[in-house]
């Protein structure tokens, strides 16, 4: 039962047609000679999540991280894999108000969660402003790190107004001010290739400035 | 990723007993360094004890003026934490230096103190390590090993505990907290927690099997000046190649560590009683057992000019 319901989630047609059971679909993904004795068969767990104010309760083989959850089993495409390893930051969403790379996290650790992807924070009629603010300072060119850093944007500026500090504030104990400096330095974890980084800080400034 | 099975602990003993009572178990906290391995299948436990449910994600005040960190406090939390500022700015410093803001949201105290190497041949499966495999040998050995140790290592292994908060609590004299699976706990030194590598590079810690860190307990604060200075190949989220946290008090005197050059952050009473000697002095007592390659000499005058910089601010 809990295999069928992998198979009904799972968005790889080629995968889907070319077998003819469960039993087969475990084989294909975990060759016997590659696996030790003492790794257990692919295990599935419920788990629950609020998306964007939308709740999902899913069957979840438990290797799956919050990112593939997001893409592959709500389809929400939005959020981006770069380099799946916490380096690049295209991944970025919002957890229960703070960002993270969602490609570090397994689903089944956000049970009960409240998470933000981009599609949940503006629409093409209705922009959320930091997703304005990147349209109008040229914030991208081939976007496909952009959305990880408009939620890393908008987590950032409520870590300023909340008052972390961070590496290049000078005084711990004043209030932290949102100035380029600060938002360049706490947006290093969102990798951009095209190197849109300095009309990003820009747009993130004017936002801060409201 | 290797498959794995899943739970929640309720209790910290609870946790530790689940670990304990089944072969290739883990821990899971936030999960940021242990996935990233899993995926490599680096890690590949075969079920994860999760203790995210365990409340140890509080800050409390001590009978002594301290600080008791519970494991599960993130770094963003901990550095912005308004005791930890103003009395313990060191920690505050060397987390803010260290990761992204992403990792620093996700990241725990106890998870940190547990980073693994990030030496590439450990991370690159293809090679023989001896942390990886015991008795498999070591291609960082004779390799390219820029980012490696210099001090503390054997020739078994030559990586470094790679984490900037770790450096902060040695220099500071924190103490960890755990829980084993019988339910007794202990207190564990920072100065005693990393072990070096010696013959067996793949045991880290001092740390029994199943054993849990519960908190991280700062003693009360030694006032000074604090500093935490990290030199790196970017200006932000990279390793260091060297980083220095200092505690400086008005008469010169103070204590010091050093990150990135040695399987444990790197410091010595008798270094720390150099600091009014000046740089130079310290240096050539913290380092003088130093094994460098040709790679990475460079590590020891670096430490050097770092150490001299936070110095003559103390002056200025």
């Amino acid at each position: 039962m809990a295999d069928k319901a992998f198979l009904s989630v799972s968005r790889r047609g080629v995968l889907q047609g070319s077998v003819a059971s469960a039993a087969v679909m475990q084989a294909t993904i975990l060759p016997a000679q590659d696996k030790p004795s003492s790794t257990p068969a692919p295990t599935q767990m419920p788990v629950s999540l609020t998306v964007n104010g939308k709740s999902h309760t899913l069957n979840l083989d438990t290797r799956t991280t919050l990112l593939d959850t997001l893409r592959e089993h709500l389809k929400l495409t939005g959020t981006k894999k770069g380099c799946d390893h916490g380096q690049c930051g295209a991944c970025t969403v919002i957890v229960n108000g703070e960002r993270i790379n969602s490609c570090l996290s397994l689903a089944v650790q956000h049970d009960g969660d409240e998470v933000t992807t981009i599609e949940g924070l503006g629409t093409p009629g209705d922009l959320h402003p930091m997703q304005a603010a990147f349209v109008e300072h040229d914030g991208y060119q081939c976007g496909y790190c952009t959305p990880g850093q408009i939620c890393s944007a908008v987590a950032t500026l409520e870590e300023i107004r909340k008052g972390v500090p961070s590496h290049v504030t000078e005084d711990l104990t004043g209030a932290v001010q949102a100035t380029n400096l600060e938002m360049r330095e706490r947006m290093s974890g969102n990798i951009c290739r095209c190197g849109a980084y300095s009309n990003i800080a820009e747009a993130m400034t004017q936002v801060a400035r409201g | 990723m290797r498959s794995f099975t899943y739970e929640r602990a309720a209790t910290p003993a609870e946790a530790a007993r689940a670990v304990a009572g089944r072969q290739g178990a883990k821990f899971i906290a936030g999960g940021t360094n242990l996935l990233d391995l899993m995926k490599l299948e680096i890690e590949t436990p075969t079920h994860l004890v999760d203790v995210q449910d365990l409340g140890l994600d509080a800050i409390e005040e001590t009978d002594e003026g301290g600080l008791r960190i519970g494991t599960l406090v993130s770094n963003t939390a901990l550095s912005a934490h308004p005791r930890v500022r103003s009395d313990y700015a060191v920690l505050t410093r060397a987390i803010q230096a260290g990761a992204s803001g992403q990792l620093r949201n996700k990241a725990t105290t106890g998870g940190n103190m547990l980073q693994r190497t990030r030496c590439s041949y450990f991370y690159d499966t293809n090679m023989p390590c001896n942390k990886r495999k015991p008795g498999d040998g070591c291609a960082a050995i004779g390799g390219f090993s820029r980012q490696l140790g210099v001090i503390g290592t054997s020739d078994a292994c030559i990586a470094t505990y790679p984490g900037d908060m770790a450096v902060a609590m040695r220099v500071l004299d924190a103490v960890v907290e755990t829980v084993k699976p019988d339910g007794t706990v202990r207190a564990i030194p920072a100065a005693e927690f990393h072990r070096l590598w010696g013959d067996t590079p793949h045991i880290e810690t001092a740390l029994e099997p199943g054993e849990m860190i519960t908190h991280v307990r700062l003693p009360a604060p030694i006032g000074g000046r604090h500093f935490y200075s990290k030199v790196r190949d970017r200006r932000s989220y990279a390793f260091a190649l060297v980083s220095v946290a200092a505690v400086i008090q008005s008469d010169g005197t103070g204590r010091v560590a050093f990150g990135g050059v040695a399987p444990r952050p790197w410091r010595s009473e008798a270094a720390d009683a150099q600091l009014r000697n000046g740089a130079a002095a310290v240096i050539r007592t913290a380092f003088a057992d130093a094994r460098p390659t040709e790679d990475n000499k460079f590590k020891i005058p670096l430490a050097r000019r770092t150490l001299a910089s936070i110095l003559a601010e103390t002056r200025s």
